[in-house]
């Protein structure tokens, strides 16, 4: 098991920029999770771990050691496809078994190693089925059976519930983070679903054209996201950004927001009058005629539990969540209260968060 | 919808109607016959006389005979009936054939040494160019290359011409470098002429074999190498096997270089068939004996990589 660190990566080919700059340590045993849109740089960062690709600038360093320019095989990790990569010619067995037999293991060995690994993932049963004959869980039982086999010092895993249904990929997230309960060995896990990382993840790095946005575990990116980026990317709805201008001094509760005064977390730094915005994650508005913010009820999304409305007002549209039992007329002009405590303000122009008494202790890329 | 509005429907879109599946195989089976009658002709005509094989209207039926094959392994003097009753009995069915048209075997004729060159320039040309193709389209397929479409588009106008075009050229470079009816000089020449096309058509098929098969590899401990021989080969299988037949295919027929270049040592089958001549003229039999040895080891490969063809031309259809 291994502690994985990365030291200004950068990555570019030709003219384009993949990754930027980004330093980070990954620690060990944990089940990191790199979450961002498409194209912002997370599977060339997996795969320069991997060793898939050599860095244009930075360092990798394995439990300490050097590996930038080792290649693939000498790292000792295991990577795990999207497309689960099983060799077709070869059955389940010979699939699990195949790192152990380019490493040149005994024969008996190899027969040992593989049906413990395929015991761990109980599919002991298909091990001399042709992998085309497999339902997509246990292809992609079958490719974590053969990351497994090798007990490497990391696993690498992109993307890998991509091709599932839903289904079942709610099942294989839970699988997943069963089995790295069990062999704790340090995941990186390669993933633009925000649910995915969410639920299996220690850490998430927030990643976005190519730089690392915020580090934290899943309940800090979501209750105190760094950037404006990092807020509309977690979160279904995202965060509402309702724009005003202002100056800012450390100390204060409340900012001075249009024509009223809203309360909010305690400002814990100062800063001159610019373009900032109020973030309000949906579940932290209510309804009350009181409200500071007014607005008329564009539509309502029922969704069992819950129902997400959404409310025009002067500063644009804002989606609110609601219980399904708050009744709700399309039209009717209604006031909206927020919950101070959970207000986040954030710099238009850097779209950086502002600091404030629940932002401490957040980590910028 | 209801089975009554079912069965109202004339024809499905996607099921052809009985009619044009008659039609249509009507028009394959017309097709086969029209290709198939000139090689069934040419089989035929290598078991008739010399007269049957001449004679107009020409003959479907007639008397077998082995003397087209007799002729194209031989070479025969006449001699008067005289000499002939002298000599001691036949020892072997073929003698006494000959000796029947007042004629005894003086020797081998050049066929078996001529198709031995054809096995080895037709067969050692593919396996060159399938080799040299195949290194060639995989790195095109896998890696970043400087101009890598500049350099495709070479390769690929190598064939914008036909090679004939250039056979003055190469009849000179080749005298210069001492390489006019060599076997090495033939498998140089029809390698180069194929190797484009081996690109070309493996690279389609690396192409649509997923990278991570062979990343997997790698990161599992296989080194670049040994990747593409035990990863990626035995998948590229088909599209090696499709080109594998197209570069043998055009290496076995072609004529106009083998003319040129070749005339004792180094001659293929091609240029020696047209000039098997008997007493007064061409010696049909024997040369349509000739041919249907020609076509035997061609059927022989495509049959046994049929599957792989067939599996080749459809590839890339079905993501599997």
């Amino acid at each position: 098991m291994a502690q994985i660190r990365i030291e200004n990566l950068r990555k570019s080919f030709d003219q384009f920029t993949a990754v930027e700059g980004s330093t980070f340590t990954i620690d060990d045993g944990t089940f990191f999770a790199m979450l961002g849109p498409s194209g912002c740089g997370k599977t060339t960062t997996l795969r320069m771990i991997a060793g898939l690709e050599l860095p244009t600038e930075g360092k990798i360093l394995l439990d300490g050691e050097d590996v930038t320019f080792h290649r693939a095989a000498a790292r000792d990790i295991a990577f795990v496809f999207q497309l689960f990569a099983l060799y077709p010619h070869m059955n389940v067995g010979e699939n699990i078994g195949f790192p152990l037999k380019c490493q040149g293991m005994a024969r008996r060995e190899i027969r040992e190693r593989v049906q413990e690994t395929a015991r761990m993932l109980r599919i002991e049963h298909l091990l001399s089925s042709k992998t085309s004959k497999l339902s997509g869980g246990d292809r992609q039982r079958v490719a974590l059976g053969r990351a497994m086999v090798r007990r490497p010092k990391a696993f690498l895993m992109d993307e890998p519930l991509g091709a599932l249904d839903a289904e079942f990929r709610h099942l294989m997230c839970g699988e997943l983070r069963d089995l790295h309960d069990r062999i704790k060995a340090t995941t990186v896990y390669v993933t633009h679903d925000q649910l995915e990382a969410m639920s299996m993840a220690d850490q998430i790095a927030v990643m976005n054209k190519g730089r690392v946005e915020q580090i934290g575990t899943p309940q800090e990116v979501y209750d105190r996201p760094a950037s404006m980026f990092v807020a509309d990317f977690i979160g279904a709805p995202p965060m509402n950004f309702l724009r005003f201008e202002g100056g800012l001094r450390s100390g204060d509760r409340a900012v001075s927001f249009h024509d009223t005064s809203l309360a909010v977390p305690e400002i814990r730094e100062d800063r001159a009058s610019a373009p900032l915005a109020l973030g309000v994650r949906p579940e932290h508005i209510r309804f009350a005629d009181a409200g500071a913010v007014r607005g008329e009820v564009f539509g309502a999304e029922y969704l069992g539990t819950t129902q997400i409305v959404t409310v025009d007002t002067a500063y644009g549209r804002v989606a609110a969540r609601l219980p399904s039992s708050a009744s709700v007329r399309i039209g009717e002009t209604i006031g909206l209260e927020f919950n101070a405590e959970r207000l986040a303000l954030f710099d238009i122009g850097s779209g950086l968060a502002i600091r404030t008494a629940i932002g401490e202790g957040q980590r910028h890329g | 919808m209801t089975a009554a509005a079912t069965r109202s429907t004339a024809h499905s879109i996607v099921e052809a109607s009985p009619r044009t599946k008659a039609f249509a195989g009507g028009l394959v089976i017309l097709y086969a016959v029209i290709t198939i009658l000139p090689l069934l002709w040419i089989v035929a005509t290598a078991f008739k006389s010399q007269s049957d094989a001449i004679a107009y209207p020409p003959k479907v039926i007639f008397e077998p005979t082995l003397e087209g094959y007799v002729n194209l392994f031989t070479v025969r003097t006449r001699q008067t009936p005289d000499f002939i009753a002298k000599l001691p009995p036949p020892e072997t069915w073929y003698d006494q054939l000959v000796r029947k048209r007042d004629m005894v075997i003086a020797g081998p004729s050049k066929v078996v040494p001529r198709f031995v060159n054809s096995l080895i320039i037709g067969f050692g040309s593919t396996f060159l160019a399938v080799f040299l193709g195949t290194l060639a389209a995989y790195a095109f397929s896998r890696f970043r290359i400087p101009l890598a479409d500049d350099l495709l588009f070479f390769i690929l106008s190598t064939r914008m011409m036909p090679p004939v075009a250039v056979a003055i050229p190469i009849y000179l470079m080749y005298r210069q470098l001492n390489l006019t009816d060599t076997r090495l000089g033939m498998i140089l020449l029809y390698t180069a002429v194929n190797v484009s096309l081996a690109v070309w058509l493996l690279k389609g098929f690396i192409d649509e074999i997923p990278r991570e098969y062979e990343e997997a590899a790698l990161v599992d401990g296989y080194t670049r190498l040994q990747a593409l021989r035990k990863v990626v080969l035995p998948q590229a299988v088909t599209g090696i096997a499709a080109t594998a037949i197209f570069c043998l295919i055009f290496s076995w027929n072609e004529y106009a270089f083998a003319v040129l270049l070749t005339s004792g040592e180094a001659q293929t089958m091609p240029p020696f068939i047209p000039f098997i001549i008997g007493e007064g003229g061409q010696d049909w039999p024997a040369v349509a004996a000739a041919t249907t040895l020609f076509v035997v080891p061609i059927v022989m490969f495509t049959v046994l990589l049929r599957k792989h063809l067939l599996r080749g031309i459809t590839f890339g259809a079905v993501r599997k």
